[in-house]
């Protein structure tokens, strides 16, 4: 298999020299060289935290804390995020919490490529994005959103890049996922799922979400968004389940 | 003030050349197109080898079909021709940025037409050798090509239309170029039919035995004007003066540049050899840049509007235009956005006869300050590093498809927030938060079925073929139509509307609203 990511820094990368007595330190060792190759590791020479998204500092956000096997959300990747609902009403409140922290964090617009132009302003400042940093793109057709949001990924310009994309092939969401390495730039994919039981074909995504409301408890508005938060795969890290509430 | 110049490009056989170029001459066999007049089908254009064969424009079908059974026929297609010619008058913007079509007339018979040209300036780009004003090499390049792609021409170059038009068609073949106020002897020995008049004048005017455009000179005005003047004989006077150039005659008013300054920002690239591929094609825009770009730096202007033209060598065009949202010349950017307009384009080895003139133009620019390349690290829109990629999405997708939220001062949720152009200038309106607004805002709110039992607020509602049952609400937050904006709108002047906040039973939010008995959905909270 093509090798994806290129190589970080050598003096950021463990070394595995054979000759590690202890099972558990060389399987802790080989894992850390596997993420260092893949991108993910925390090289220490940029104080490592400028590759994350810490989920701490996300308001809304912050019990996601643990939920994967980084200092937070990895910044130069491809993230998936399956709706439950029809509507993406859900999912797209969670991206875009995240996306206002991304844009907050770099001082950078982002870039969401939707399908209609349905994206409401005072509610997307509501969770912490701001509009004036939020570039809207339509585009009609799946390969035009596919191809706007490389576009933008590609462009170091940008704090982040969503796209509703419903057809996305293995090959195409690698594409996304080398031009996001590469730029720096974080990629998110906003997809609907057919059925509750059925979840999208594989992709090349690094982290896969799926987001669906949650009631609200009777003495709460419900005007505060609450979520199920649940993860279904990520690479190196073990899926889980969340209830967040987005308290202002 | 340099004196105009106008080139009138006769076109005799149009529409059968037009028909006939695709194929090789030599299998070219008589052709004729027909109109159907009366009952009667009747030859309207004929070719060469038919006129050969001894028919002529306005013969019966049958008889021509009788002296030549050979003849091939068909309809006489007016609006194809119109557009036809539209695409050889676009084609003759390689000498020049003026041109237009000579509109066809709507009766008549035979299949002529014509191109203007305004050559004023342009034609030194010819001169050499013992021409110095170059419009005689200009009109046999013209009228060589057109004569290489299948079409038989004629041009002819004067100081005003209807001295050009008079040449081309009825001027001896040996002068193309009637030189700088040399008219009275040029025209003076052409017939009168050369001042476009209609046929039954001409007829008239030979009566009298005015048969020469001399001829008309030495008459009185005052007796020619009151004998001629009227519109059934064609104002003989006006177009008299016309051809002197004494009166002054629009060409095109269709044409809304024609006789316009010539713009600045242009350059030009001739091939040796017809290129037909995407790659080179890109590569010559670069060029065009290379050498375009240091001139706009020069005089402190960035470009927002480029037109690029590719000129075939059947006497077609091609074009793409491509904008920016703000003052660029930064030729690697500007030749990525064109190689998105190129993508649109049929070109390629199997599309059409090879390119082998190449013409770019500034149509719109802008200052633009030297030192202009500087980040800016708030990121907010108007002034980040964002511009080359809001470009390209938008020679792609759309300007309309390419914006960014702006706030409203409206109380309707809808008119609250409007989409505008990504780059647009706008205050830091952005508004705040705030949640009692939903995240998706439906472009239009979508009449809801709910059922409600008891009280006032549904039970459940069926929404885009799904059921919802409601477990919460909150509300009303009532919000009155704008009545001061009550201009037929529909929604201005309807009844106030009551929102709820609702929750189904899965958790979804939704924004519904109560317009007197009807309900309707219009936003989606998180």
């Amino acid at each position: 298999m093509e090798r994806l990511i290129p190589n970080p820094t050598e003096a950021a990368t463990p070394v595995f020299d054979g000759h590690v007595s202890d099972g558990a330190r060389a399987v802790a060792l080989l894992r850390a060289r596997l993420a260092a190759m893949e991108g993910l590791a925390t090289p220490d020479l940029d104080g490592g935290e400028n590759r994350f998204l810490s989920f701490t500092a996300v308001a809304g956000l912050s019990g996601l804390a643990d939920a994967l096997p980084w200092p937070g959300l990895p910044r130069h990747a491809l993230h998936e995020v399956v709706a439950a609902d029809p509507a993406m009403a859900a999912a797209s409140g969670f991206c875009a919490t995240l996306l206002g922290a991304l844009s907050q964090r770099a001082a950078m617009p982002v870039l969401w490529v939707t399908r209609s132009l349905t994206l409401y302003g005072p509610g997307l400042a509501a969770l912490g994005l701001n509009p004036a940093r939020l570039v809207v793109v339509r585009a009609r057709r799946n390969r035009d959103v596919l191809w706007a949001m490389e576009e933008g990924l590609r462009s170091a310009a940008l704090a982040a890049v969503l796209g509703e994309a419903d057809d996305v092939t293995l090959f195409a969401s690698r594409r996304l996922q080398l031009a996001a390495e590469t730029a720096g730039v974080t990629g998110f994919l906003l997809r609907r799922s057919r059925s509750p039981s059925q979840t999208p074909p594989p992709s090349a995504a690094v982290t896969r979400w799926r987001i669906a409301p949650a009631p609200a408890p009777t003495d709460q508005s419900i005007a505060v968004p609450r979520w199920h938060v649940e993860l279904l795969r990520c690479r190196g890290g073990r899926p889980g389940h969340w209830l967040t509430d987005h308290q202002p | 003030m340099p004196a105009r110049r106008i080139v009138y490009l006769s076109l005799p056989a149009f529409a059968t050349d037009r028909v006939g170029r695709k194929q090789p001459q030599d299998e070219l066999g008589p052709f004729a197109t027909v109109i159907t007049s009366r009952g009667r089908r009747v030859l309207m254009a004929v070719n060469a080898p038919a006129q050969a064969a001894g028919l002529a424009p306005g013969q019966g079908l049958a008889d021509a079909r009788a002296l030549c059974p050979r003849l091939a026929a068909a309809a006489h297609d007016q609006a194809g021709n119109a557009r036809s010619l539209a695409a050889v008058a676009d084609w003759c913007l390689r000498y020049t940025p003026w041109t237009a079509p000579d509109p066809l007339p709507a009766t008549g018979i035979g299949g002529d037409a014509g191109v203007w040209l305004d050559i004023s300036g342009c034609a030194h780009l010819f001169a050499g050798g013992a021409d110095a004003h170059g419009e005689a090499p200009l009109i046999a390049d013209l009228t060589g090509r057109l004569g290489r792609a299948g079409f038989s021409a004629r041009a002819a170059a004067a100081d005003s239309p209807g001295g050009a038009w008079a040449m081309a068609r009825f001027g001896p073949r040996s002068t193309a170029v009637v030189p700088p106020g040399g008219y009275h002897t040029a025209l003076a020995a052409l017939p009168v039919a050369a001042l476009r008049l209609p046929p039954a004048t001409v007829e008239a005017l030979n009566r009298l035995g005015l048969r020469r455009i001399g001829d008309l000179h030495a008459l009185p005005r005052a007796a020619l004007e009151a004998r001629f003047g009227d519109t059934d004989s064609g104002h003989v006077l006006k177009r008299l003066d016309q051809a002197l150039g004494v009166r002054a005659e629009p060409v095109s008013p269709g044409n809304p540049r024609f006789g316009r300054p010539l713009p600045p920002w242009r350059a030009r690239l001739a091939l040796a050899e017809p290129i037909d591929r995407v790659e080179d094609v890109e590569a010559a825009v670069g060029h065009l840049l290379a050498e375009l770009c240091p001139r706009l730096e020069r005089e402190g202007r960035g470009a927002r509007r480029l037109e690029l033209m590719l000129f075939r060598t059947d006497a077609t065009l091609e074009r793409a235009e491509i904008g920016t949202s703000r003052p660029s010349r930064d030729p690697a950017h500007l030749v990525r956005l064109f190689a998105e307009a190129l993508a649109e384009l049929a070109i390629g080895p199997d599309a059409g006869e090879g390119i082998e003139l190449i013409v770019l133009e500034a149509v719109v620019t802008e200052p633009l300050a030297p030192a202009q390349l500087v980040l800016n690290r708030r990121g907010d829109l108007s002034t980040a590093g964002i511009g080359p990629l809001i470009d390209r999405l938008t020679v792609r997708l759309g300007a309309a498809n390419v914006t960014r939220l702006a706030s409203h001062e409206s109380h309707l949720p809808e008119r609250a927030v409007t989409h505008r152009p990504a780059l647009a200038r706008a205050a830091d309106d952005t508004g705040c938060g705030d949640r009692d607004r939903p995240v998706r805002l439906l472009r239009r709110p979508e009449p809801v079925r709910v059922h409600i039992t008891g009280h006032d607020l549904p039970d459940r509602f069926d929404w885009r073929r799904a059921r919802y049952d409601v477990v919460r609400a909150e509300g009303p937050e009532r919000i009155a139509p704008e009545w001061w904006r009550a201009n037929g709108l529909g929604d201005a002047g309807g009844p106030p509307r009551d929102y709820f906040r609702i929750e189904e039973r899965a958790g979804g939010r939704f924004w519904l609203f109560r317009s007197g008995d009807d309900w309707f959905l219009h936003g989606l909270f998180a």
